[in-house]
């Protein structure tokens, strides 16, 4: 289902749930997939004891490959050009990520879309810009 | 990372990411119903390609065999005397998709050193930012993504105030 620039305008905005209530078990299967084993993503006793933090929380990245499921939902597979973002603030177990896309600028073939991933109270984790090809 | 890391691309590896960053698009789970799509093959998930962790041997955020690992074990840290530092972070990431990607694929990725910069903050004391930039090219040497990562080290834990 490829997006046509014809049926956009900027503003246009897509936007969905990409977890609800953030399981500890997605974390140990996003360590395993990634390979990134950071006991901080993954290991309560370590984190808290030894690294002083609350608890353990999120790979950056898994909360940007759950932007880039909305990202994908919305602009198609194979057309993105160019995806990149900023981690603004950690992201816990327990907590529901709500991903937003913003169309601010059609292109000849192309748009550019602003993104955004808040929490459950609205602050932001993830800004973030993309490119991608439309028909 | 290493200067040069092979990356076989790999269907069970990307049926498994998927599933770790919840994302049930059948395009990455079955070549039957990629075939009918419009780009006709299973393809990795956008954020798939910093999974080339796996196939670093000098990765340091893996456990060894015969080496210590920092997490916990017995104690808190498998390591005494541990850093203080609370290790990385991550602070931005960007990639461009240049060329389409499929299983049986094979990548081959180099690692280029970025910018290195510095700066103060009230949650975490000094900063020190790192970019890394890695080019990831298929088995006929062709450019197709580029990815850009900024990793921080903190002073000290983030405040959560």
């Amino acid at each position: 289902m490829a997006l046509k620039a014809t049926d956009l305008k900027v503003g246009d905005v897509h936007e969905e749930i990409v977890v609800e209530n953030l399981s500890r078990g997605l974390l140990v299967m996003y360590a395993g997939t990634s390979g990134d084993y950071n006991p901080l993503h993954t290991d309560e006793v370590y984190t808290t004891q030894a690294a002083g933090y609350p608890g353990v929380f999120a790979h950056g990245m898994l909360t940007m490959g759950l932007t880039g499921k909305m990202l994908t939902n919305f602009v198609g597979d194979g057309r993105l050009k160019k995806f990149g973002v900023r981690f603004t603030n950690q992201v816990w177990p327990g907590d529901t990520l709500t991903s937003k896309a913003t169309v601010v600028a059609i292109g000849e073939g192309e748009i550019e879309l602003e993104l955004a991933t808040t929490n459950q109270d609205g602050k932001t984790v993830v800004t973030g810009s993309a490119t991608a090809r439309v028909d | 990372m290493a200067d040069k890391v092979t990356m076989p691309i790999e269907a069970t590896h990307i049926m498994m990411f998927a599933r770790s960053v919840n994302d049930d698009n059948q395009i990455y789970y079955d070549a039957e119903y990629a075939k009918n799509t419009e780009v006709g093959h299973v393809v990795p998930p956008p954020t798939f390609y910093r999974s080339v962790a796996q196939f670093d041997p000098d990765y340091f955020l893996r456990p060894k065999v015969g080496e210590k690992w920092f997490g916990s074990a017995k104690g808190p840290s498998g390591i005494d005397g541990k850093p203080a530092s609370s290790g990385g972070l991550h602070a931005e990431q960007h990639f461009e998709y240049h060329l389409p990607v499929q299983p049986g694929d094979v990548l081959t990725v180099t690692t280029k050193p970025g910018k290195v910069w510095e700066k103060e903050s009230k949650r975490a004391g000094k900063l020190t930012f790192t970019e890394t930039i890695l080019e990831y090219r298929n088995q006929k040497g062709e450019l197709v993504v580029t990815s850009r990562g900024v990793g921080v080290k903190t002073e000290r834990p983030v405040d959560q105030g």
